[in-house]
């Protein structure tokens, strides 16, 4: 492949000012053993609604947050100007500075303070160093009036419903005076009605003061809604940019999908055996919105020496589903669940594990490690109990078992009493699994695997769920990365905004459908 | 240049920070680098703690002209230790959970006050009664405390601070602000008696037996995996040095009156917690549940039962604590115990404990009560004024701790 195609970019004609507001060019940016972004090209026109599309971990927030200074020059390759000025951001307020405002999925205002002091926060109105809290409220007061927004300044943003912070996020970006909005996923947690508010506010900013969007989403029916224009990301590079009117969502999925999936899979040679696992109509509420469903009625059924590939982007609930199925949700939790038919109550992560249920959690250093800890610590802590002995421990047995699980899972350490925080993440990775398969599972949930570790190690687990599912393991493996899923599931399940909607063969699933199925266009998956 | 189409593309900073190149072979195990030499951090925070302790001892030695360290002086040294480092067994189990429990030195009041109380002429209670009063009541307590921080969530450091200033109260209402004798003579025991010298030679040899066995088993063990680096050199010395201090110190114990009672209980303390917080399941949970409560708790730990069984256990050694202190006193007062719960933390974070949970041993805990003691026995024969001595011991704590972090920042 060569980049010629891959970096194209479509000219436009009318769209309201010629001359770029921002280009940013040839941007490259390689975290340690990963390249994020590969010479992204991307322009925005002054007061243009232009959308930034792809897969999750396409690189659209690195190349955002690199826009906003979190990723300070020279982190990155590549040049981004400003109105033909070329800029070298070292910080956030370097960015705010130039008129940028980056508005993140997870909002960052201080729920303790109000809505005044979050706007104005760090650039508060003084004389002398005292705060001139009349004149904050009164200009927090335009500010909210400009928007049309009916709030009161003094109002503390944890009475606030996050459509109303959004907008106030909004307010603060134009306390900055923002040119250019950056909004990442901003209708993620909207209601319709809150949904048509912040797009009336988006559409009079951009007519009355020339504000220009940059909007991440991954619901294409807004998409197509609100752009003038549509950029599509894909591993890192600029697939193409064209204006939304000679686009559709049919396009626009296959430029975020198209790519071949098989290479560093094997070929998958399991047979399956009776259902092991079944969870029926499993509902969890959000434990901090009251009435919202993280996950809505969903069933399933593993087989043993099966793979079930569980696809969705982010927020689809995923990880809720596998927390509340292994008692750790934090939410009010209902359904049903059924271990080789038999109907067992789960409240705990200790009656999961009771009933042959293993769980290797996403982000292996919140959920997954004592990082402090040596590897067999950590090898052993969910099963000790069945290694080790009851009470007592017998750190001849522990080693035994750590030993032939490093040996089998090639764990790259000194021995098994190295510190598990020293690990590389491919290999930390290998010790999370390691842990869970010394549970004797019947059922292993995998969550995120691969998550930032390097190609040779993905290559080594994915030989390894293999491996696992041709012992008889039943096996559910949640993923964001699509070929992941494709490549190693025998069905693959998508979830959207906490349903089920879609479920294929591994014969028939093709990255077009799931994709469809995933952002909520059922449609195009038929 | 061509891209794999398959190369993994992650745009998530915290998840993509963690792809770290794969260590070297030197940073597989934490180590520290002094001059041309690297040491493994763990036992580098031992030994300064070890050449702390014997570098305060020579001084001391010294500017008392040898009074501190002779037989008298350092029986008495030994029985100081014993109040707080019994404390500081348990407070290191709830610190390692990320924990804190601030109400032990009141504790330690009440239950002397209990205990005075029950031994009193007018109730007349036998040695073992009064004994078992005053535990049940400790873990009463303290487990009531436990579940407040376990099951309802409130933060220890409230809870226990409550307690600090609740049972102060308790024990000025019981006592009604003056001082009860201790009366009965087996209980008084607890606190001010010897076991005979001929006992405490076979301790001497009973405890070289068991560092000559544990050294053999863990020798065959370490062989068994692999790791085989001691020689029959470092073997011998494993044993050797452990047992000549065995050996010279109950000597030295000897040369006084014998082995002091509460010594012996601390010893049987700190092997009981070097045994559980090492050895067992539950110990390995303290750590896991300190080191990472998520993580605990998604490998089925029950993370709360946990909390609340160690405040149970510290609770009993509160108990135990209160015991052997009203009983070397002689008597219950109003002001019994007060601040020792700080010198039990101390002890703790001195002895290489991390207050953030998860790091800590029974070993370092104990040698930091031992320096605790040592400063203020040391300083009260230099005849230093109470007031410097507070100074001191605050400067000391702050420093011990700073060089700490120093450390772990290298490291």
């Amino acid at each position: 492949m060569t980049n010629t195609t891959a970096n194209q970019t479509i000219k436009t004609n009318g769209t309201p000012d010629a001359a770029p507001f921002l280009e940013m060019r040839d941007i490259t940016k390689t975290f340690p053993g990963v390249r994020a972004l590969d010479g992204v090209t991307f322009d925005l026109k002054r007061g243009e609604f232009h959308a930034l599309v792809g897969e999750n971990g396409a690189g659209k927030s690195t190349l955002m947050k690199i826009l906003g200074g979190v990723y300070p020059y020279p982190e990155y390759g590549g040049e981004i100007r400003i109105e033909g000025a070329l800029k070298q951001f070292k910080s956030v307020r370097d960015a705010e500075a130039a008129g940028i405002a980056v508005i993140y999925q997870e909002l960052s205002l201080i729920k303790e303070m109000t809505i005044g002091e979050n706007i104005f926060l760090g650039r508060e109105p003084r004389r002398l160093g005292v705060i001139r809290w009349d004149e904050l409220y009164s200009r927090a007061r335009q500010l909210l009036d400009s928007l049309r927004l009916p709030l009161d300044p003094r109002t503390p943003i944890r009475n606030l419903g996050i459509g109303q912070q959004q907008l106030v996020e909004i307010a603060k970006a134009l306390s900055h005076e923002a040119r250019l909005l950056v909004l990442d996923e901003p209708t993620a947690a909207l209601t319709g009605a809150e949904v048509e508010t912040l797009f009336g506010i988006l559409n009079e900013l951009r007519e009355t003061r020339g504000v220009g969007m940059i909007y991440i989403s991954h619901k294409l029916d807004e998409v197509f809604r609100m752009s003038d224009r549509i950029t599509v990301l894909r591993d890192g590079r600029t697939v193409g940019t064209e204006p939304a009117s000679a686009l559709n969502e049919t396009k626009v999925i296959s430029r975020m999908v198209g790519r071949e999936v098989g290479d560093i899979f094997p070929t998958p040679d399991h047979e399956q055996g009776g259902v092991v696992f079944e969870a029926r109509d499993i509902t969890v509420e959000d434990p901090n919105v009251a009435g919202k469903k993280l996950v809505d009625g969903v069933s399933f059924a593993v087989r043993r020496g099966e793979v079930l590939g569980v696809a969705g982007l982010m927020g689809a609930g995923r990880s809720d589903l596998l927390m509340a199925i292994f008692g750790a949700h934090a939410g009010r939790t209902s359904g049903e669940v059924r271990v080789e038919g038999a109907r067992v109550r789960i409240e705990s992560p200790a009656d999961a594990i009771r009933h042959g249920l293993g769980f290797v959690t996403e982000d292996r250093k919140r959920f997954g490690l004592v990082l402090d800890q040596t590897i067999l610590n950590n090898m052993t802590l969910a099963g000790l109990a069945r290694i080790s002995g009851r009470f007592v421990t017998n750190v001849d047995r522990e080693a035994a078992e750590g030993n032939r699980s490093m040996r089998e899972l090639r764990v790259k350490a000194n021995s098994v009493f190295t510190v598990a925080g020293t690990l590389s993440g491919g290999n930390q990775q290998k010790v999370v699994l390691a842990k869970w398969l010394l549970t004797n599972p019947r059922v292993l949930f995998l969550d995120e695997p691969t998550r930032g570790i390097d190609v040779g190690a993905k290559q080594e687990i994915y030989a390894q769920i293999n491996q696992l599912a041709k012992s008889g393991l039943a096996i559910v493996l949640v993923s964001s990365e699509l070929p992941e899923v494709l490549g190693l599931s025998d069905r693959v399940l998508v979830l959207h905004e906490g349903r089920v909607t879609g479920e294929f063969t591994r014969n028939n699933a093709t990255p077009e459908k799931v994709m469809a199925c995933a952002t909520g266009n059922v449609q195009h998956a038929a | 240049m061509s891209h794999q189409p398959n190369e993994p593309v992650v745009d998530r900073p915290p998840v993509t920070a963690d792809v770290t190149p794969a260590p070297t072979e030197a940073e597989l195990t934490r180590q520290t680098r002094i001059g041309g030499f690297r040491v493994p951090t763990d036992a580098l925070r031992a030994y300064t703690m070890l050449f702390a302790l014997v570098a305060i001892w020579i001084y001391f030695n010294y500017a008392t002209d040898g009074i501190f360290l002779d037989p008298r002086n350092f029986s008495n040294l030994m029985r100081q230790t014993a109040v707080t480092g019994v404390l500081a067994v348990g407070m290191l189990m709830v610190i390692v959970t990320g924990n804190i429990d601030l109400s032990v030195g009141s504790l330690v009041g009440f239950i002397g006050g209990v205990a005075a109380t029950a031994q009193a002429a007018q109730n007349g209670w036998g040695l073992v009664p009064t004994i078992f009063a005053a535990i049940v009541v400790a873990v009463g307590v303290s487990q009531a405390q436990g579940a407040l921080v376990a099951y309802a969530n409130i933060p220890a450091f409230i809870v226990t601070l409550g307690g600090l200033l609740a049972w102060r109260g308790f024990v000025l209402g019981m006592t009604r602000g003056e001082t009860i004798p201790i009366t009965l003579p087996g209980f008084k025991a607890i606190g001010q008696q010897f076991v005979t010298r001929p006992i405490g030679l076979a301790f001497a040899l009973l405890a070289v037996a068991a560092i000559v066995w544990m050294n053999l088993r863990r020798h065959r063990a370490r062989q068994r995996y692999g790791l085989g680096k001691t020689g029959a050199l470092g073997l011998m010395l494993s044993i050797i040095v452990p047992s000549l201090v065995v050996v010279l110190f109950i000597r030295h114990m000897n040369a006084s009156e014998g082995i002091p009672i509460p010594v012996i209980i601390l010893i049987v303390v700190a092997l009981a917690g070097a045994f559980l917080t090492q050895s067992t399941t539950f110990g390995r949970y303290l750590y896991a549940i300190g080191g990472n409560p998520e993580a605990a708790r998604l490998s089925g730990i029950n993370v709360r039962n946990h909390i609340w069984a160690v405040f149970c256990i510290m609770g009993v050694l509160a108990g135990v604590a209160s015991l052997i202190y009203t009983a070397r006193v002689g008597s219950a007062s109003p002001d019994a115990g007060n601040l020792l719960e700080l010198d039990a933390i101390a002890a703790c974070v001195i002895g290489g404990t991390s207050l953030m949970g998860g790091r800590g041993t029974v070993f370092g805990a104990c040698l930091g009560a031992l320096f605790m003691a040592s400063l203020d026995n040391g300083m009260s024969l230099l005849n230093v004024q109470p007031y410097s001595q507070y100074i001191i011991k605050g400067a000391i704590l702050v420093t011990a701790v700073g060089l700490d972090m120093l450390g772990r920042k290298q490291g």
